[in-house]
């Protein structure tokens, strides 16, 4: 074996790491070519209004504007959005959350662009407004008057005799959560580069997790021919499905139409991004479980009602996540789980790592651990009496035929020392501190699921050099895949990495392979790269085979930057093999779809699709707490992640997925609320809005499971969102450990947790 | 306004307005877009740049602030193609996911290490305390700075 050869299963660093060590690496916001513009937006700032006049005289006269566009300008539906297109690019008539654009200024620079965007002055006719999820469902106001009323999406799902069977159950618990905001605050804020050629093409670069979807959504919004439009989506300053559907795109393509064939830049700052972005889709959850005397879990009902926002952004298939992974990983007989998404007067909610899971675990896994404490077992027994195993049927009635490690996890982590030698930790807390060990077991399912096939389209291209190029299709906003990507080409072709060559995103050379989403962009797309390999190395045999007048085409081998035949030893150069090829001969493509439940299940699905899911990945964490009695803040002093993703392919980019997801997870459980009163944001920048720092994550241990799933490429599952659903639930069983106390409402703020305490001694106070 | 300071090892002489930020020099007038900018208002530590071999931010800071000083991001921190220690180690230890936080970050350590040596893992938490990253859950970066304090100790010495 040739030792510079990155294998599968090794950790080759990252291809990217020394580019962006060095701030050579050139992100969508590092575009300042040319003669470029700035352009800018006019928002609105009431909730829910019509517009009666845009007033853009002034701004138009000002000194350093080159055009001022409203919806009149946009040529084509003016509608965005990635299932329910219902987003206008430049709002016509309606506005319908604070912050719907209305008006967008072309400047010369950034300071004629802010006077100009002042001086625009809008005259609204106020609309009632709606705030509030449950109020919203009256359907008054109605939001979007193309609609029968505000529910955007509904899922109802029956299983066995439904919830009428909890009234058979011995021990029930139950308990009403309201799960809040996230904002994904990567680090490099929406942003975008546009030019419009001599014969009417637009290229964007743009930050942006599905360029091809961008594409087409594009030019329908500008009424123009999709050849029309070219997207390049370079490596992404973080993306965490933020950056999953529009936010720049159709508007710089709209400005480049206007810029006289000049360069237009749009970089919202830190406060627009904040203000405007979509959010973790916020929830309340009642749900009840009930289990036989000795534990056995027999039946569930749970209610999900989910505030969408003003605009649809995926929220259909968010709750649709939401609804399937309400039951977690256990067996349920008897299901009932209703939920609901609606349109409110809020910013628009969407897609953030984790897609509906996080929301739904910080309850399930909750409920678990009431129901052991209420029944007197350990916790971690507990799941392991009820996990699902391989063959079982899950709680929305599908059956796993896949890998399903949970076991696997939990084993190992009740074989770890932080949970054996817990009870002595525990006990070592100082004074006025309580330590508390807790719990969660997850899953994640992969992909798009039934109805949106979830496709990769892989291409490779032996160059006439005898390199190779790799389309790396899919966009890596930072996790790492494009490196994948060339590891696995280099482990097949058995070449060192400087002879292979990533191609990023670019709808003029990538195939389209779909969003850098779902757990699915390693799973799918290398499943698809796996295939185009093996095509061209066939191809490569073959012509190797009768360039050297052999019949078969089994006794070769790769080297790098060349074929031998081993049987004579006789060796055929790359660069001299390619010369004899014609272009297509060159180049390999294979395409690949991700598999879909085909069974049957009792839903009902209303403006919903990828429901639901067949493979998944799992995961047991454990979170060892210490609680400040005096202040109420929660320490985190270890956090252990057992983690089921079938086969590693890196395992250095593995513990970053990890280590990453645990962070966000730990902000979503103890520091994160993206807090909004009457449609208006109360944490709009960085200051009023808490993310961890290097001191608030503890030392994390991640062990992956020796585990191999059949349909995965090599073996793997995707792991990119499994981790940010273990730190609320987990933190907030240790936190009940630690002192007995429970916050419904989380952020498990220092506040919430000291009226949490409170409330209980008053409780105690008055028993006695 | 004519300002004159060194910027990576160079001198340097610009035509700026008063109010003109140093990233924005740095990014816009000199395409040194390696300094980032992710909140422009001193909460992130992403546009950390070195004066005077102290970390500043350069969302902060106004270009005729630079008189007579030494500047360094993260363009002149490698010399002839050869990463300095710090940098070698986000590679190695895997600190690196999107990156974008990245030369902040960097710069920010290069400050810790020049005031500490040989930082205990706290002391690093604490040290980049004031760079958000939103991706790796900093514990590859306070792996690889723990790395790169013992590469740099040992050369010293």
């Amino acid at each position: 074996m040739h030792p510079e050869i990155p294998k599968i299963g090794t950790s080759m660093l990252r291809c990217d790491a020394w580019s962006k060590v060095t701030g050579k690496e050139k992100y969508s916001a590092d575009f300042y070519e040319g003669n470029f513009l700035w352009a800018g937006l006019k928002r609105s700032d009431v909730a829910h209004a019509r517009i009666k006049r845009i007033h853009t005289e002034t701004a138009r006269r000002q000194s350093g504007i080159v055009a001022v566009l409203t919806f009149r300008d946009v040529p084509g539906s003016n509608r965005q959005g990635i299932v329910k297109k219902d987003q206008p690019v430049l709002v016509e008539e309606r506005v319908r959350r604070i912050g719907d654009p209305v008006a967008m200024v072309l400047a010369e620079t950034r300071t004629a662009l802010s006077e100009a965007l002042n001086a625009i002055n809008v005259e609204w006719d106020p609309l009632p407004a709606v705030f509030d999820a449950n109020a919203a469902l009256s359907g008054d106001p109605l939001i979007h008057a193309e609609s029968s009323g505000n529910i955007l999406a509904a899922v109802h799902v029956e299983k066995g005799e439904g919830e009428s069977a909890l009234s058979d159950c011995k021990t029930v618990v139950s308990g009403r959560f309201v799960l809040p905001r996230q904002e994904h605050a990567y680090l490099e804020t929406e942003a975008g580069f546009a030019q419009m050629d001599a014969d009417g093409k637009i290229t964007i670069t743009v930050s942006t997790q599905s360029p091809h979807r961008d594409r087409k959504e594009v030019a329908e919004a500008l009424g123009l021919p999709v050849e029309r439009i070219r997207v390049i989506a370079p490596y992404l300053g973080g993306g965490f499905g933020g950056k999953d559907g529009a936010t720049v795109q159709a508007l710089l393509a709209l400005a480049a139409l206007h810029a006289n064939r000049r360069p237009v830049k749009m970089w919202w700052d830190r406060e627009e991004s904040f203000l405007y972005s979509v959010k973790r889709m916020p929830a309340e959850i009642i749900c009840r479980i009930g289990a036989s005397e000795d534990g056995l879990l027999q039946a569930m009902d749970c209610r999900i009602l989910m505030d969408a926002g003003a605009y649809d952004h995926l929220c259909g298939e968010i709750l649709a996540l939401a609804v399937e992974h309400a039951g977690g990983v256990y067996r349920i007989h008897h299901v009932a789980i209703d939920g609901k998404s609606v349109y409110t007067n809020n910013p628009p909610s969407g897609p953030f790592r984790g897609f509906g899971v996080p929301q739904i675990t910080a309850v399930i896994e909750q409920l678990v651990d009431m129901l052991a404490e209420r029944l007197g077992q350990d916790p971690l027994e507990l799941r392991i009496k009820n996990v699902l195993h391989q063959g079982d049927q899950n709680p929305v009635g599908v059956t796993m035929m896949h890998s399903t490690g949970a076991i696997a996890c939990l084993n190992h982590l009740r074989a770890h020392t932080l949970w054996q030698e817990r009870a002595a930790w525990k006990q070592s807390a100082g004074a006025f501190k309580r330590r508390g060990v807790g719990i969660a077991l997850l899953s994640h399912g992969l992909g798009y699921g039934p109805i949106i096939p979830d496709i990769g389209n892989a291409k490779i291209e032996l160059t006439s050099e005898g390199t190779f190029k790799i389309d790396a299709s899919v966009s890596d906003m930072g996790q790492g895949n494009a490196s994948t990507f060339l590891q696995i080409a280099a482990d097949l072709f058995n070449q060192p990495p400087e002879r292979l060559e990533l191609v990023l995103p670019d709808t003029d050379k990538t195939l389209p392979s779909g969003s850098s989403a779902a757990s699915r962009t390693t799973y799918t797309y290398a499943n698809a790269l796996i295939g185009a390999a093996a095509k061209l190395k066939e191809r490569l045999f073959e012509k190797s085979a009768s360039r050297l007048g052999v019949n078969s085409t089994d006794a070769f081998e790769m080297l790098p930057g060349k074929i031998r035949h081993l049987p004579s030893g006789r060796e055929i150069m790359l660069s001299s093999l390619a010369d004899g090829l014609s272009d297509s001969e060159r180049t390999a493509v294979h395409s690949w779809q991700a598999p879909v439940a085909t069974e049957k299940v009792r839903a009902e699905l209303k403006s919903v699709f990828g429901f639901p899911h067949i493979v998944f990945s799992y995961a047991a964490h454990l979170a060892a707490v210490e609680v400040d009695l005096l202040t109420g803040a929660i320490v985190i002093c270890r956090y252990l992640a057992m983690t089921d993703g079938g086969r590693i392919l890196n395992p250095q980019l593995f513990e970053q997925q990890i280590h990453g997801g645990i962070a966000q997870g730990i902000g979503y459980g103890l520091y994160e609320d993206y807090r909004v009163e009457n449609g208006c944001s109360r944490t709009p920048n960085l200051t009023t809005y808490i993310l961890p720092t290097a001191m608030d994550v503890p030392e994390m241990e991640s062990c992956a499971l020796p585990l191999f799933e059949k349909t995965g490429p090599f073996g793997m599952k995707g792991i990119g969102e499994i981790p940010i659903s273990g730190p609320l639930p987990a933190v907030a069983n240790a936190l009940a450990d630690a002192c007995g106390i429970r916050i419904f409402q989380p952020p498990m703020t220092p506040e919430k947790v000291l009226s949490a305490l409170a409330e209980k001694q008053n409780d105690k106070d008055q028993k006695t | 306004m004519k300002i004159r300071f060194v910027l990576n090892e160079k001198e340097m002489t610009l035509d700026v307005p008063p109010d003109r930020r140093v990233v924005d020099i740095l990014r816009e007038d000199l395409n040194l877009y390696g300094t980032k900018e992710c909140c422009g208002s001193g909460e992130c530590g992403a546009c950390t740049v070195l004066v005077d071999g102290e970390s500043r931010l350069s969302c902060l800071m106004l270009a005729v602030q630079l008189e007579n000083k030494r500047l360094t991001t993260i363009e002149g921190l490698s010399q002839d193609n050869r990463l300095h220690p710090i940098q070698q180690a986000f590679v190695e230890y895997g600190a690196v996911q999107c990156g974008y936080c990245t030369p902040g970050m960097i710069l920010a350590a290069h400050d810790l290490l020049s005031r500490n040596r040989h930082p205990t893992r706290d002391q690093i938490r604490e040290g980049i305390s004031g760079n958000i990253c939103r991706c790796t859950g900093y514990q590859k970066i306070v792996d690889a700075l723990e790395a790169a304090s013992a590469k740099i100790g040992k050369e010293k010495t």
